[in-house]
């Protein structure tokens, strides 16, 4: 709390204008993150998430979606990152300083890069494990049935090993992994990686109604950008660790440059040719 | 065939004995990737401090074993804080040689408070024979083969049904998902070397029962190489089988072959192990995620 009032106090001394991030649920101010000592990843980013919203965040491959992501959920010690200069505040409160397992507590999930479900673990003790940081075995039960509500097909397979699932299910048991543990906001990096559209159509579809119906606030990092854009109500778009343009999902969704560099649509709306997209193949992998 | 039989107990009950001195050494490994040159001088101290608890303090072997169980968990905990954890993310040779040092400091501090002498440990658990198939064997070896299997199975369970268990399940298969999860990686790793100690302790003390308290005992524990690496180094199903099947091989080599070769054929057992398939029978070929 009192960081809170800190923080509304400089930025009133410094800019009369509202700040936007007052009051949300999340929000990272002028977030600096090196790796190992050296690489300089994060420069500076600034993003806020309301409590409710859905928020996008796009960017190119190595832009520092997944750097951000990690900064967050207090993961970049596992990975010789530190967060060097900014700060991160989570219901007025100051976060950047915990440990993974004092974010989660907290009511903050993420669900990583990749699905990374354990393996060697069934369906049923990959989500108690997601359940590690709450107590009280009689919830599970009915925590459970919820995840197997919103996904169906985990259901069928409780005690299969998560190493045999295919990708879309995987994808499933990540995400219950992570809504077992009950989070107030829930980060998602990249849950369309390597499914099928149809898969991918449903993922997003859920997200959406984890959002509607629970009340789940929502930051996703997606290289599709179309459906990220459907989904959310607001994004970001990074480049080179540092937010370079941010507003309403419906309206950048119109901004040309968005439409150019990430929808690969022309002046006319209408789609390009693979020839004419292919200039961007290097930077975009989402074309 | 009377041999036979009384080799087969003779083989399991020890093999029993090392699975379980090995259940501790692959929970450490499959936890933390820690190789744990210690876990014989665990196994030591454990019949050592069950002895002075009986013998010397004139406890019930009840207390003692409880007693011991304590002083085996604060030993593991104590290990892992001071000593591993300074450790993490130095090269896996720093730690090797870290255990190694470990085990010879554990060794010479027990030599140091309780002397050379051989012991006998006290009879908790009645030395009579039964007869099996027609072969008398010792009362204490079906003791010791009925505790261990009671041991594995609530190991187990702990693995399978407790919150705990399945965390460190979950870190041993990922640890950095386990951690976006909230599990906390060093407290999985403080009861990994705390399971270690009390899976030691359970081994030594029947081990002391069969053979008497002495160094010996740590002898016998660096059959858990040969146990671990035929049955896989991070595989809990790969102990208790490379245990059994160590112990067997050494009981039949020392039945029917003798001379010796019994104190070798685990190695040499090793060595071809490691020639032909390096990963054990159960271990997981390690496929790195980049
Ligand atoms: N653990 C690490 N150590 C050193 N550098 C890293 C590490 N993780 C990421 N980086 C570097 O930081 C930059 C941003 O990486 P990050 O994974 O955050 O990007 P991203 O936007 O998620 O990209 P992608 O779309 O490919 O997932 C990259 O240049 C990457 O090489
Ligand atoms: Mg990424």
């Amino acid at each position: 709390m009192a960081g809170e009032d800190e923080r509304g106090a400089g930025s009133a001394a410094a800019a009369p204008a509202p700040d936007p991030a007052a009051g949300a649920l999340l929000a990272l101010n002028n977030v600096e993150v090196i790796y190992d000592e050296v690489i300089l990843v994060l420069r500076g980013l600034s993003l806020h998430v309301g409590e409710g919203e859905v928020v996008a965040l796009l960017g190119s491959n190595g832009a520092g979606k997944s750097t951000t992501l990690k900064a967050i959920s207090g993961l970049l010690p596992s990975e010789n990152g530190e967060i060097t200069d900014g700060e991160i505040a989570y219901a007025g409160r100051r976060i950047d300083h915990l440990d993974a397992a004092g974010i989660v507590r907290l009511g903050i999930c993420q669900v990583m890069e990749g699905r990374r479900v354990f393996e060697h673990l069934t369906v049923e003790e990959n989500l108690r494990a997601g359940a590690y940081t709450r107590r009280g075995d009689g919830l599970l039960a009915d925590d459970l049935e919820l995840v197997f509500g919103y996904f169906p097909p985990l259901a069928g397979r409780r005690r299969a090993d998560a190493g045999y699932l295919s990708g879309g299910e995987q994808q499933m048991l990540a995400m219950g992994r992570a809504l077992i543990a009950r989070p107030k906001l829930l980060m998602l990096d990249e849950p369309s990686l390597g499914l099928a559209p149809k898969l991918v159509a449903e993922i997003f579809g859920i997200i959406r109604r984890l959002n509607e119906e629970l009340g789940t606030t929502i930051l996703v990092v997606e290289q599709n950008a179309r459906l990220a854009l459907e989904i959310a109500d607001r994004a970001y778009v990074m480049e080179n660790g540092r937010i370079v343009l941010d507003g309403p999902a419906a309206e950048l969704a119109q901004n040309p440059d968005v439409q150019e560099f990430y929808l690969g649509l022309t002046e006319t709306g209408e789609r390009k040719s693979y020839r004419d997209v292919k200039h961007y193949k290097r930077r975009k992998r989402w074309l | 065939m009377a041999t036979f039989v009384q080799l087969t107990v003779t083989g399991l009950s020890n093999g029993a004995i090392l699975a379980l001195a090995a259940l501790g050494f692959v929970l450490i490994y499959k936890s933390s990737s820690v190789i744990n040159f210690a876990q014989g001088q665990f196994l030591l101290i454990g019949a050592y401090v069950v002895w002075a608890l009986t013998v010397e303090a004139k406890l019930h072997w009840a207390v003692a074993v409880l007693g011991a169980v304590l002083v085996a968990i604060a030993l593991g905990i104590v290990v892992e804080r001071l000593i591993l954890r300074p450790l993490v993310g130095q090269p896996i040779i720093s730690v090797i040689m870290v255990t190694i040092g470990l085990s010879q400091v554990l060794g010479a501090l027990v030599l140091i408070i309780w002397g050379t002498t051989p012991r006998a440990f006290p009879e908790f658990i009645p030395s009579s024979s039964v007869d099996l198939l027609g072969a008398q064997v010792g009362a204490s070896r079906l003791w010791a083969l009925g505790l261990v299997a009671v041991a594995l199975v609530a190991f187990a369970l702990f693995f399978t049904r407790s919150r705990h268990g399945i965390a460190m399940r979950a870190v041993a298969d990922d640890q950095q998902a386990a951690l976006a999860m909230g599990i906390s990686v060093r407290r999985v790793f403080a009861l990994a070397w705390a399971l270690a100690g009390v899976s030691a302790v359970v081994g030594g003390v029947l081990l002391a029962n069969l053979v008497g308290v002495s160094g010996e005992i740590s002898g016998f524990g660096l059959l858990v190489f040969p146990v671990v690496i035929l049955g896989g180094l991070d595989s809990v199903l790969g102990a208790v089988v490379g245990g059994a099947l160590i112990g067997l091989l050494t009981a039949y080599t020392g039945g029917y072959v003798g001379g010796g070769l019994e104190t070798v054929i685990p190695y040499v057992a090793l060595v071809l192990i490691l020639l032909v398939k390096p990963y054990g029978l159960f271990g997981q070929v390690r496929i790195e995620r980049v």
